[in-house]
């Protein structure tokens, strides 16, 4: 299927079946799946030095067992592939889409132009870092995001530092705190502008009371201090209490955002709310045979999570791939959510026939909501009520829930948006 | 006399014993003495013990490596028969007030006529162009819009056309309302009209310091590096510069060093202007934003204010700022949530879109600002010196200019200067997005693989141009020299992705400079390759690159 050409700018021309745009979970389960069920050159992309994404530098369990970590389950997940026969390259780099399903790559081996019939952009999530998070002060070493933090110690063991304060309280935080402690450093504070800890209650005790971390909610970093290297910062409560803490790391955590550059330049319908690809529930964008899975369109679920989209997108891949040539139907309503919910994925319904009972939407809220709160969920469209339950489990900001497709059937595939609210909210905290 | 041939040296100076931050509020706190950050320069190449005396005596002594200090030195390094010094108080080559500009390269066309600056601009503009285009220092040339929002500003529109014209700048044009918004689709509601400047341009405010750093060294300066001046006394004929690190001894001297060109003429026995710092905040935004502005936005200075400006940048961002805050701390390079927050809602009127992306990173510059509106130069032959002060956001395009005038200057006073020789030219990388880079030259790639690894994935530096600047003339200090030099930990991700695996390398290439080391084979590239398994992250072996 492979055919050598020399192109434009000494790029060499090729093309493939299936092109992955990133090795993490979802890429890799993609490809795994594809390359079994016989759909010719599955190819994955992965700019990094080394396959597997995010997890590689996970180094806690949580990654489908308990006692799975993070770089066995990157492991796992590459070895799937390779052993159903995708190929896998790393150090190799998208750099441009000159055609919708055509890739410009620039890796060690030179330039090339891959054309496939199908592209699967998952190309994650990453940090915001503080800058963008527009916090004052200066500018000196010692300020990490958990991603480079947890790079730093478990890929490369390098030095932090001694006193950390550590900005979030969502379960990358608490992943944080591990990192931290593992790297001998010493976390004198904890900080969430929320007012309580988003991770369950277990969890954030033994942060507090096993390794005496103090969480100090309400709180964020009003300045950064220290000149070369970080000496302090100045902590704003919400009351307006200022104080001076001296330590020379902070680590920001969480605020997760999709790198959608990739998506950009393909000139895909973008999410507004969720800063990612717009995907159906076969995971296919609004450009026909381009699809997008895994935290590049959710900022961020876990590992298995991305894992299962890769696998339900590769079954909608296969299905193009047997009917190419046929004209892409039309894209089904949008999905949208009311405020105080942030955000559904996917975000549209389509006509094709992948969607079910199972189905699984992600919906997330921007404030988070106790258990049995009492709160319930309405699916509307065009007025009339599609479906309705009661909130079981606590809402938290870092988390989303779980919204099966069982009304799907009673959805109307040429109606208006599918609206999602919240009802029944209990009344404004003190 | 040195050969005319010999390079200079840099000297980079190894960190002072006990605790290094002296502005440190928290000085006690460690039980131990503060250790020196990660990637302080003690293993930087050419590095000196701290007590190492400095060469010398030297002809002349530029103090401040700064763009204007390192423009200087560069044009003294002409003169073969003479031995110039740089001294620079921080680590690296334009590392205070030159870092921090609005990397806008001006034609001069409102400045106030007949000044010293006026001219200086003038003629810099020109020079640098040449220059620029000479050593691949990345320009572009997108042109000025001064914008008008209100009706006195449009009013002063016409005024500001004819005093470009007296400081000899006849191509700025009047546009009206319609054909702005042609120009710029993106700008918010409201303008009137504007002004254009067509030959405004934006450039590399890094790549230009260190052009001139890397050719006055080749040429023979010696760049001494992490040296303060602490104190000037008169010796025989000359100065001897008490620094942190030793005496320096010189027969003449420049006083280049910026926002504290007051304090080095107070150790030679002149107040003559104070420097006040004025804070510039600046806010850098995606480069996804560089498609909603085309032009350099500037606003029409009034009796209330100068206001802000939005510029694309060459690497493809583009700035909001900055804003305009007269301190008394020279050290203040610190952004503020009031800054910030006012920048974001004038920037809100000047081009909504913008606010929409996300903000790559946030800085702040102290311009160094006297009580007079002009350059403070002044050559005191009988104390066989020249004063360099006052030079404001303009430094940068002036630069060259002023480094003929300030060697002017002390060829009048009495320096002889001697014979002329040009200096070899210098190729600077690339660092711009309208010239082809490293990732995407297929012939650099088959040459050296290291160009196809990229490695900082946002401003797509490969490996190849990380080792590149390691190994230059004026090598970094640690990661904001690279980033200076390379972009690399420069986007958006800042160093989310990146920064580990560049401290690893930047740790590696420094110490292997220091001595020889077993390096292990390169790993292949391999399809079958898993991921480290824990442990491994130390070993040689299982190095990424």
């Amino acid at each position: 299927m492979v055919s050598e050409a020399s192109g434009a700018e000494g790029r060499r021309a090729r093309t493939v079946d299936v092109l992955v745009v990133g090795a993490g979970p979802a890429g890799l389960t993609a490809a795994a799946h594809l390359a079994v069920a016989g759909c010719g050159t599955v190819e994955v992309l992965e700019r990094e030095p080394h396959a597997g994404g995010a997890p590689r530098h996970c180094h806690h369990g949580g990654f489908g067992t308990p006692w799975t970590t993070g770089p066995r389950y990157a492991a796992r997940r590459l070895h799937a592939a390779t052993d159903a026969g995708a190929a896998v390259r790393t150090s190799v780099t998208v750099t441009g889409l000159p055609a919708p399903r055509t890739v410009d790559v620039t890796g060690p081996d030179g330039l090339e132009r891959i054309t496939a019939r199908a592209l699967v952009l998952a190309t994650g999530a990453r940090e915001r870092p503080r800058a963008a998070r527009l916090v004052p002060g200066t500018r000196p070493a010692g300020i990490y995001t958990t991603g480079e933090l947890q790079q730093a110690v478990h890929l490369y063991g390098q030095h932090i530092g001694r006193r950390a304060v550590v900005v979030g309280a969502e379960p990358v935080a608490y992943a944080a705190l591990d990192t931290l402690r593992r790297a001998g450093v010493t976390v004198v504070a904890q900080l969430t502008d929320l007012d309580r800890p988003q991770v369950p209650p277990l969890r954030a005790a033994d942060a507090r009371l096993r390794h005496a971390v103090p969480l100090l909610t309400r709180t964020t970093v009003a300045e950064v201090l220290g000149r070369g290297r970080l000496t302090g910062v100045r902590l704003l409560h919400a009351d307006g209490r200022t104080v001076q803490l001296p330590c020379d790391t902070l680590v920001f955590t969480g605020d997760f955002v999709p790198e959608p550059e990739l998506a950009r330049a393909a000139g895909l319908c973008l999410d507004r709310a969720t800063r990612g690809p717009l995907v159906d529930p076969g995971f296919r964008t609004d450009v026909p045979g381009v699809f997008a899975v895994g935290n590049v369109l959710h900022a961020v679920e876990t590992a298995t999570t991305a894992a299962a989209e890769g696998r339900t997108a590769a079954a909608a891949v296969r299905r193009l791939l047997a009917h190419e040539g046929e004209p892409p139907a039309d894209p089904g309503p949008r999905l949208l959510v009311a405020p105080p919910l942030r955000w559904i994925t996917p975000g549209r319904l389509s006509h094709a026939k992948d969607a079910t009972a199972a189905t699984r939407f992600l919906v997330r809220s921007s404030v988070p909501l106790p258990v049995r709160s009492g709160a319930a969920l309405t699916v509307t469209q065009d007025g009339r009520t599609l479906h309705t339950e009661l909130l079981k489990g606590p809402l938290r900001t870092g988390n989303s829930f779980a919204l099966y497709g069982h009304w799907l059937t009673v959805a109307e595939p040429e109606g208006g948006p599918v609206r999602l609210a919240l009802e029944g909210l209990p009344g404004p905290r003190r | 006399m040195r050969a005319p041939t010999a390079e200079g040296r840099v000297t980079r100076y190894g960190p002072l014993p006990g605790p290094a931050a002296s502005d440190a509020p928290y000085e006690g706190l460690y039980d131990a003495p503060y250790e020196a950050p990660n990637h302080a320069p003690n293993h930087a190449p050419n590095h000196a013990p701290y007590d190492a005396p400095y060469e010398g005596p030297y002809d002349v002594a530029v103090v401040g490596a700064g763009v204007v200090g390192a423009a200087i030195a560069r044009e003294l390094a002409r003169h073969p028969n003479l031995r110039v010094a740089l001294v620079e108080a921080s680590g690296d080559v334009g590392d205070g007030t030159s870092k921090a500009n609005t990397a806008i390269l001006h034609t001069g066309f409102d400045a106030t006529p007949g000044t010293l600056e006026a001219r200086l601009v003038r003629e810099g503009h020109r020079l640098l162009n040449a220059y620029a285009a000479e050593c691949g220092i990345p320009v572009e040339p997108v042109g000025a819009l001064l914008v008008a929002w209100d009706a006195d500003q449009l009013a002063a529109l016409p005024g500001l056309a004819a005093k470009a014209a007296r400081n000899g700048y006849d191509a700025a044009r009047l546009v009206d309302a319609d054909a702005l918004y042609a120009r710029e689709p993106h700008l918010g509601p409201g303008a009137l009209g504007a002004l254009a400047v067509p030959d405004e341009s934006v450039i590399c405010p890094f790549t230009t310091p260190l052009a001139y750093a890397t050719q006055a060294v080749r040429a023979g300066v010696d760049l001494h590096l992490n040296s303060p001046v602490q104190n000037i006394t008169r010796a025989d004929g000359g100065h001897t510069l008490h620094t942190a690190r030793g005496p320096l001894h010189a027969r003449w001297l420049v006083n280049a060093a910026g926002l504290h060109a007051d304090a080095v003429d107070r150790m030679l026995g002149r107040a003559a202007f104070t420097v006040t710092p004025r804070r510039g905040q600046l806010i850098v935004f995606d480069k996804p934003a560089r498609d909603v502005v085309r032009h350099i936005l500037l606003p029409v200075p009034t009796a209330l204010g100068k206001g802000v400006l939005v510029a694309p940048t060459v690497f493809g961002n583009v700035l909001l700022g900055p804003t305009a805050e007269d301190l008394d701390d020279k050290s203040a390079t610190h952004s503020t949530e009031q800054g910030l927050t006012a920048l974001r809602a004038q920037g809100a009127r000047i081009l909504p879109a913008l606010l929409e992306e996300e903000v790559t990173t946030v800085y702040a510059g102290l311009r160094a600002a006297t009580e007079e509106d002009d350059y403070r130069i002044e050559a005191r032959p009988e104390q066989h010196c020249v004063t360099v002060g006052g030079i404001r956001s303009t430094g940068l395009t002036a630069s060259l200019a002023l480094a003929a005038h300030v060697t002017g200057l002390l060829a009048e006073a009495g320096l002889d200067l001697g014979p002329r020789a040009e200096l070899p030219p210098v190729r600077m990388p690339n660092l711009g997005e309208r010239s082809p880079r490293p990732y995407q030259d297929a012939a650099r790639i088959a040459e050296d693989p290291d160009y196809g690894r990229i490695v900082c994935h946002c401003e797509r530096v490969t490996l190849g141009e990380i080792r590149d600047a390691l190994a230059s003339t004026v090598p970094p200090a640690g990661l904001d020299g690279l980033r200076r030099r390379t972009r690399a930990r420069a986007g958006r991700c800042q160093g989310f992705h990146c920064g580990a695996l560049l401290r690893d390398v930047l740790d590696g290439e420094l110490s292997r400079q220091e001595g020889p080391r077993q390096e292990g084979p390169r790993q292949e590239e391999s399809r079958q390759e898993g991921p480290r398994q824990e442990g491994t992250g130390h070993e040689e072996e299982s190095r990424p690159w």
